[in-house]
């Protein structure tokens, strides 16, 4: 039996990767349709400036041109604004102002990528350059340039202000505490950088009037409907292909403008379209995450038990609102703030405001804002030990939420579904060895030679598998998904599912469900994915949500199946359904185990000459659509070690441990990878990722010579472990972990840093840590890591 | 994706053919080797050559041998042989501390010791180390031969002593008994251009530094080097003390800007203890 005749949840080798490791991967940029044309994009080099003219004579007059789109061209077919998924709009291209380096200005379709991208030359815009809002702390100003003159009677940069917690049971609470401290502190502004940038290949067919889309997303079904909605154009006529994605992050979730004018340059030219951004497209213009400027209050007791949390949040949204978040949350899913730990009140005030950068905030693997949301709390935990003297790991242990308080309600709202959190702290101190490197630290303090030595805790609660219909929806969407289970005659089966992979390993995990409850091997079952053609309805994936929602469908589904199976085995064992017994793989008389039919022989039954018995139409497919009935909640404890140079400021992390509690794990192996990546994301966004921003808008991290992404040499070899809490409403018991490291790891390494420095009185530092920002900070200067660096 | 604009191409497989191809195409064409700047600059539309001159097949520049008491680098030398030469660690173990420590492999195995000087970038590790070790560099062009001290080589940012219709073919280095070397940088990132780096070269004669040489790069270093730190150490006896004080001039001399990498005090600061680490270093290695 080859490892993928495997029956079920294990470490089954990933079935994708037989053919990404021979190159035979099929990217959108690896689609040549006849015919096919290429697309580029005229972007703005101003961050403000009002657009006086835009003259493509010249271009279209090159040879190799085909057709020149504007932002007028496009308003002549009511298609220059396009809604975002936060109730704004977004310019497709520009036609009154640009409002963002990079925004997109007019776009080119021609026989080459080379003759579009000359042609881009050809194009002479006239701008009148305005003053540009790039402090977001400024842009509320009285004075600030207003950036949406397009909106009605708009005369600020104001967006909204959004709440959640009790206001005064929390203030009251602040008034009578013994310890109050408080922190500013800046999840700085970074991007997924998926290594494939975004792009389409459109395909309009005049003949059948069906648009075929090859495409850089997520979330296929959902981008068919917003087509749909936005072009008028028949939803049965689109069909969106989303072939293999080179990551995700967050960064394929939206619509972009390249999208729409791909779409529109292949219905004005009747011929197939190709648009892929390049890099600096990709980074400079595409969903951005984070820049959240928070003050974080906290309230404790002398000895150690905190009480209440209060947080203010300016969010810096760009020059279009266009986060994607379930609707009702502009703040995703910040309001989780009180992280881990049983606390009495809690509050939160976020403000949202506009400036002259990208659109976008939530992308980059963060669960709709869980990512600054547990960078707060675990911030404030570690300032707290420090003001009381009490070691943060204990300061934790005396305030995390104990396994006989779950299912929990937090002060803002969240019902938490299972957890063991102090059991899951300790086995991370025990992998660590906790108390040791406390002492080792303390020898080498004393010793005052070599590098500084920092020991980090943190500890996160995740919420994912968005979402429970009555809380979430995405423009209106529910977010269930669907799922389709075919058994074919010889048992093999095929599932279709809405999800779709960016290299989560889905092709695997999901037929191993299938595996699990039929007990057929996983090698017996394709997944079918990423083509809206072909697969039921769902909302696609990110934040986490393909195990704990189509995970659960495809367990439902199958299930189905399971029992279609025992009515069939029934007829065929002549036995009462209710007789039978199940052992994977098998029916059988109950108490008589060598009667029984095995799920190859039901499905030939079932599709056979074998009467039917009632309850069934022949053969054994199934479908379902399962509604998540609450999110589920992974949680974890991680502890980095670092050593500081405090000569030149370099940070190295020395070694960081992870214990990861995502209930039950499928297929350990790939939870392992996923975890893998997510703290390295997390050293990449702690020491050195950050998009800052001249006083002109000029993007400062264009390229990945500016915006840089951790390599094996900045990662420790991660130490990991495990705690297993089921959850209770899942039927497999599983929950979400593609953004578990992402969330839980920048805390962790940021307070081993700011561990190994306060013998300098250090306190607090923001992101990213870079050997030049450590080192201001330990001569008490540190500058604002978001702008340009004076 | 990202695309140049139209050029013309032409390879060469001497050091004459790639001579005449020059004269014929012109001051707007460039030579090109590992291509690893001029490539991406020329896909970001930065650079729009109308003639690149592949000198990839130039085998008689590739050689490393010692001639006339000199370590003689031909400059189509790749980083990665550089890094691989026994005879290169024995005389300059600050060179293979430099190659170490520039770019990644795959940019190693393909960039060319003479394209990192001729691109001149002022964060360039090797013009530091070069200009530490006192090197020259030897041109050719249509007149003839000439051979100019590393020291002189560079004439500003991106701007080097090289005419249009020159090449440069070979950097010699002086081998001189009784001294070693070391190269210390500072980046954000493996692989990363440098915050700020220093190589150092010591000689020692009779308990006292003979010679010293000091290069800095990405700080604005009048030629990459440290010439009033040199200063500091010549003569002297060498001492954690000696070290730190030429730490402090190479600072003091030095005009580092603040960019994204950095602000100029923290890379001034940079300067002195890399001067000092790269000394103690090649101290250390120094022959007793």
């Amino acid at each position: 039996m080859s490892e993928n005749g495997h029956r079920g949840f294990g470490r089954v080798q990933r079935k994708e990767d037989a053919r990404f490791i021979r190159g035979k991967g099929n990217y959108v940029d690896d689609i040549k349709l006849p015919g096919m044309l290429y697309g580029a994009v005229l972007r703005s080099p101003h961050a403000h400036a009002r657009l006086v003219s835009v003259d493509t004579t010249a271009a279209e007059a090159h040879p190799q041109v085909r057709a020149v789109i504007t932002g007028e061209t496009l308003a002549g077919l009511n298609l220059a604004w396009m809604p975002t998924l936060s109730g704004d709009v977004q310019a497709v291209l520009a036609t009154d102002k640009v409002r963002f380096q990079g925004q997109e200005v007019a776009f080119v379709v021609a026989e080459s990528h080379y003759a579009a991208r000359d042609a881009l030359e050809l194009i002479d815009v006239d701008y009148e350059a305005l003053p540009p809002v790039i402090d977001a702390r400024r842009a509320l100003d009285d004075d600030a340039p207003v950036i949406r003159d397009d909106l009605e009677g708009r005369t600020d940069n104001h967006i909204f202000d959004w709440e959640a917690g009790d206001a005064s049971a929390t203030d009251r609470l602040f008034d009578d505490a013994e310890v109050v401290l408080a922190q500013d502190m800046l999840y700085p502004r970074v991007h997924p950088a998926p290594l494939e940038t975004c792009g389409m290949v459109a395909d309009m067919d005049k003949v059948t009037g069906k648009l075929t889309v090859y495409t850089t997303t997520q979330a296929p079904h959902a981008h068919r409907t917003v087509y749909a909605l936005v072009a008028g154009l028949p939803e049965h006529k689109i069909r969106v292909v989303s072939p293999d994605i080179g990551g995700g992050f967050g960064n394929k979730v939206g619509i972009y403008p390249g999208y729409v004018c791909a779409i529109v340059g292949s219905i004005v030219t009747g011929r197939p379209v190709k648009w892929v951004e390049d890099r600096s497209e990709n980074l400079m213009t595409t969903s951005f995450a984070r820049d959240y400027h928070m003050r974080g209050e906290i309230a404790a007791t002398r000895d150690g038990r905190v009480r209440g949390l209060r947080v203010k949040v300016l969010a810096d949204h760009g020059a279009f609102n266009g986060t994607a978040q379930p609707t009702k949350f502009p703040a995703g899913f910040f309001h989780v703030f009180t992280g881990s730990y049983d606390i009495e009140a809690a509050h939160c005030e976020v403000t949202g405001v506009y400036t002259n950068k990208a659109p976008g905030g939530v992308a980059y693997a963060c669960s709709f804002r869980i990512t600054e949301a547990v960078y707060l709390v675990e911030r404030m935990m570690d300032i707290l030990a420090d003001e009381l003297g009490i070691d943060p790991a204990e300061l934790r242990l005396r305030n995390l939420l104990r396994a006989e308080q779950f299912p929990y309600s937090t002060a803002t709202g969240w019902e938490y579904d299972s957890g063991d959190y102090p059991r899951t702290l300790r086995k991370a101190m025990e992998i660590a060895g906790y108390d040791e490197l406390r002492a080792e630290q303390a020898e080498r303090r004393a010793r005052g030679d070599g590098p500084l030595m920092g020991i980090g805790v943190s500890f996160f609660t995740e919420a994912v598998g968005a979402g429970p219909r009555k809380h979430m929806d995405i423009l209106g969407l529910g977010m269930a998904d669907g799922a389709e289970l075919r058994v074919h005659p010889t048992g093999k089966a095929v599932l279709r599912i809405s999800v779709q992979t960016q290299g989560q390993g889905h092709e695997t995990t999901f037929a191993q469900i299938v595996a699990h409850e039929l007990g057929i091997p996983v090698d017996d079952v394709e997944v079918v994915h990423g083509d809206t053609d072909q697969t039921p309805f769902g909302l696609g994936t990110y934040g986490s949500r393909s195990t704990p929602v189509s995970g659960a469908a495809t367990a439902v589904v199958a299930r189905k199946v399971r029992e279609r199976a025992r009515i069939v085995a029934g007829a065929m064992l002549e036995a009462a359904p209710e007789d039978l017994e199940w052992t994977p793989g098998r029916w059988a008389v109950r108490g008589d185990p060598s009667s029984g039919a095995t799920m190859q022989e039901i499905a030939m039954a079932a599709h056979g000459t074998l009467e039917l018995p009632a309850g069934v139409e022949g053969q054994l497919d199934a479908t379902t659509v399962y509604n998540p009935p609450n999110l589920t909640y992974p949680f974890g404890a991680y502890i980095a070690v670092v050593d500081v140079d405090p000569g030149t400021g370099k940070v190295a992390v020395r070694r960081f441990v992870a214990v990861d509690d995502c209930g039950v794990r499928i297929n350990p192996m790939i939870v392992e990878g996923q975890v893998h990546g997510g703290l390295a994301d997390g050293v990449g966004m702690a020491l050195m990722q950050v998009m800052a921003f001249d006083e002109d808008g000029n993007h400062l991290g264009a390229s990945f010579m500016d915006y840089l992404l951790p390599t094996a040499m900045e990662c420790p070899s991660w130490e990991l472990g495990e705690t297993v809490t089921p959850s209770p409403h899942h039927p497999l018991g599983a929950k979400g972990v593609g953004e578990s490291a992402t969330v839980g790891s920048p805390a962790a390494i940021v307070n081993a840093v700011v561990d190994a420095l306060s013998p300098y009185g250090v306190r607090h530092a923001d992101m990213p840590l870079t050997p030049a920002n450590v080192w201001r900070v330990i001569q008490g200067r540190p500058f604002r890591t978001d702008l340009a660096i004076p | 994706m990202q695309v140049p604009a139209n050029f013309e191409y032409a390879k060469a497989t001497t050091v004459e053919e790639a001579l005449a191809l020059l004269a014929r195409h012109g001051d707007e064409a460039r030579v090109v080797a590992g291509g690893h700047s001029l490539i991406p600059m020329m896909k970001l539309r930065l650079a729009q050559p109308e003639a690149l001159i592949d000198i990839n097949d130039v085998t008689e520049l590739s050689h490393i041998r010692i001639d006339g008491g000199e370590l003689c680098v031909g400059a189509l030398v790749r980083h990665a042989e550089l890094l691989d030469s026994a005879v290169v660690g024995e005389h300059f173990p600050i060179l293979h501390d430099a190659e170490r420590v520039i770019a990644d492999p795959v940019v190693r195995n393909r960039g060319t010791v003479g394209g990192s000087l001729c691109q001149a970038d002022p964060s360039e590790d090797l013009s530091a180390a070069f200009g530490a070790l006192r090197a020259s560099a030897v041109i050719r062009g249509p007149y003839g031969e000439r051979t100019v001290p590393l020291r002189e080589f560079h004439t500003g940012p991106y701007e080097t002593v090289v005419e249009p219709g020159e090449l440069l073919t070979e950097l010699r280095i002086p081998i001189r008994p009784g001294g070693s070397s070391a190269y210390v940088k500072v980046e954000r990132r493996v692989g990363d251009w440098p915050l700020a780096a220093a190589g150092a070269a010591l000689r020692l004669a009779g308990g006292r530094i003979a010679e010293a040489g000091i290069g800095l790069t990405a700080v604005r270093a009048e030629h990459f080097v440290a010439a009033e730190a040199e200063e500091v150490l010549r003569g002297a006896v060498p001492s954690e003390e000696v070290f730190a004080e030429a730490g402090r001039v190479a600072a003091r001399h030095c005009d580092p800007g603040s960019d994204q990498r950095g602000p100029a005090d923290y890379k001034r600061h940079l300067a002195g203890e890399l001067t000092t680490r790269a000394l103690r270093r090649a101290y250390e290695r120094c022959p007793t």
